[in-house]
């Protein structure tokens, strides 16, 4: 049974101009200790899938399908039974580390409530926990800084201290939406290989959100590539990145910089971003696919193995040889 | 922090003198004199008089004088108007009274306000938040010489619950409905600040945060949303304790408390420089006083400011 499974997973926004689909008829699931990369663009619905399989979407905001974890349906649950799941069963962190901690709130505070709220320790037990999970997370001296405030950490301190805060009660998943984006090079790779060591010692599955490819490569069991509120193509990353099948990920892979080419342009994916609002009813992606042809604007290709036994899926009208 | 806070006294002196100096050339540019009255007086008596309060000195003398003796010995002189009182006594006498049922309205506004915005504030956009809003804008739009009439009518006249005014020493059912009067308005720009700045909070990155880690929103907001959102009410705050404790002419003519909004009105019909020096003085010290109290709860509350 996998950790997390979620089934045509739609979530809808209710805006001045009508509802529109962030998110159009999701599936994928993650198993214990995976490690999956969802990519894609902003406005792919990347983050808003995430946000609804934790509750957390915007109030104008609606999620449909069912996101199963334990056996339960998440969507279905009250928020009270639901804040019994987040921090405790899934923990979140978040792309800016800037402003997803509380600037009026000792570091202690902030990290000891979770614990005397899920586990039922008292104030003390919980700092002494927190300060040790601050240790994992190597911030120097954590007992004496802990009860600092998130202003006296640096952006790559912050992103360390809302990692170590997300795991304090151990959670079997962590979703990270964006961990890296808002951070300088260097940094980067450090919070990278941190989450890789807490992958290794708490044996925790990971849903790492990103538009940043190079650190999916390296990092990622599995690959899902979103477009448009839906997944173009899905499966194990090695594969996914040596053969895509999909023109999107073709395209996304070839607008990485390289440093061992020399080339005087970097490759862009022609056209705009898609207006959410006036999606084509077929493939997201047609307007602007080199491969389209008559049935791409019109009828939705499904994600289907790209051949028989294939571990990876895609949902693309054009022949895989062609792509490839 | 303690040298910060001496660096504002000190500041403090000199806005208090130019207060000084300000009120007292505007209050000789006004023509007449305090004891010009419908009937003229004999012109020794007249002499006599401006002798007996000094005003026959040169004006640098009399202001020179009148902040010597402030400073000095605490006095504030004799009133022009009121004999055998002095500017000290008046103020002994009403300021107690405008305090109390400015402290109570204070109290009302600020916890009525504060209520109503968050309660708008987190139901942002329903039922709850328009009458939320309906009422602190009823409550804006009815200026207190409205307000004082119409509780009158209701409490007093109708209902006969409540006193229409007096003092009585403040014993509650004296208090009640100065207090209601005096807040409402205050109160409903509290609640407007209020909302306004909760929903902006409730946007934050950290309020998000707050809920990823699975804490009810009755607590996000208590420990994670009030303590930010309460740094613009705070600012309105400051000002309006002082507009509240230092009265209001409406509440005291209208309800006849005896507090020094009255006095300083008549004051001023009266040309009676001393009362009118004193009380501009003591809001002008109120001012920079709860001025410097606002910007150390800045410093309590938000981690960032350190003085």
């Amino acid at each position: 049974m996998p950790l997390l499974d979620i089934k045509d997973l739609t979530v809808t926004f209710r805006t001045g101009d009508g509802e529109v689909n962030a998110v159009n008829g999701v599936s994928f699931n993650i198993e214990e200790r995976e490690t999956l990369a969802i990519v894609g663009e902003s406005g792919s619905g990347k983050s808003q899938t995430a946000f609804a399989a934790m509750g957390l979407l915007a109030a104008n905001g609606s999620a449909k399908g069912e996101v199963t974890y334990n056996g339960q349906n998440l969507l279905g649950l009250s928020q009270r039974q639901m804040n019994k799941v987040r921090s405790d069963q899934i923990g979140m962190i978040f792309q800016d580390p800037m402003t997803s901690l509380n600037p009026y709130m000792r570091i202690s505070d902030q990290m000891a409530e979770v614990l005397m709220l899920h586990k039922g320790m008292g104030k003390k037990q919980a700092v002494d926990e927190a300060v040790k999970m601050l240790d994992a997370v190597r911030i120097p001296d954590a007992r004496a800084r802990i009860t600092m405030y998130p202003h006296e950490f640096s952006g790559g301190m912050r992103q360390r201290i809302m990692i170590a805060m997300a795991l304090l009660c151990r959670p079997r998943l962590l979703i990270a939406d964006e961990p890296t984006t808002a951070l300088d090079v260097t940094v980067q790779a450090q919070i990278m290989q941190l989450l890789g060591e807490i992958r290794e010692e708490f044996g925790t599955a990971i849903v790492l959100i990103t538009h940043d490819l190079g650190i999916v490569a390296d990092f990622c069991d599995r690959t899902l590539v979103m477009y448009g509120g839906q997944i173009m193509e899905t499966g194990p990353t090695e594969q996914l990145f040596e053969r895509p099948t999909h023109p999107y990920t073709l395209g996304l892979l070839k607008a990485v910089p390289r440093l061992d080419r020399e080339e005087e342009v970097l490759a862009t994916i022609s056209g705009e971003p898609p207006d959410m609002s006036r999606l084509p009813k077929g493939c997201p992606f047609s307007p602007r696919c080199g491969f389209a042809f008559d049935p791409c604007p019109t009828v939705r290709p499904d994600l289907v193995p790209a051949w028989e036994g294939s571990p990876i899926c895609r949902a693309c009208h054009a022949p895989v040889e062609e792509v490839q | 922090m303690l040298s910060y806070v001496l660096r504002r006294i000190a500041v403090a002196i000199p806005t208090i003198l130019l207060l000084i100096v300000i009120s007292f050339v505007l209050m000789f540019a006004a023509p007449g004199g305090p004891f010009n009255g419908e009937r003229a007086l004999p012109a020794q008596v007249m002499q006599n008089l401006e002798a007996r309060y000094g005003l026959d000195q040169p004006y640098w003398k009399q202001m020179a004088d009148y902040v010597w003796n402030v400073v000095v010995h605490f006095d504030f002189g004799p009133s022009f108007q009121y004999r055998d009182r002095t500017v000290n006594d008046v103020i002994a006498q009403g300021f107690p009274v405008t305090l109390t049922y400015g402290f109570w309205s204070f109290v009302v506004a600020v916890i009525a306000g504060v209520s109503l915005g968050v309660t708008a504030a987190i139901r942002h956009n329903s039922a709850v938040d328009y009458t939320a809003v309906g009422i602190s804008i009823g409550a804006q739009v009815l200026p207190n010489f409205v307000m004082a009439p119409i509780l009158v009518l209701i409490f007093t006249l109708w209902l006969g619950w409540l006193p229409g005014g007096g003092w009585q020493g403040g014993q509650w059912n004296y208090l009640v409905l100065p207090v209601i009067a005096l807040s409402t308005s205050y109160m409903a720009s509290i609640s407007r600040i209020t909302r306004s700045s909760m929903l902006e909070v409730l946007n934050a990155g950290f309020i998000r945060t707050a809920k990823a880690k699975g804490l009810p929103m009755r607590r996000i907001i208590l420990r994670h949303a009030l303590k930010p959102a309460m740094l613009p009410v705070l600012s309105y705050l400051g000002p309006a304790f002082v507009g509240m404790i230092t009265g209001s002419v409406i509440i005291d003519v209208y309800f006849s408390t005896g507090g020094i909004g009255q006095f300083f009105v008549n004051s001023a019909f009266n040309r009676d420089y001393s009362v009118i020096m004193g009380i501009t003085i003591l809001v002008g010290v109120l001012t920079v006083t709860f001025n410097l109290v606002v910007d150390l709860l800045y410093a309590w509350i938000d981690p960032k400011i350190r003085y």
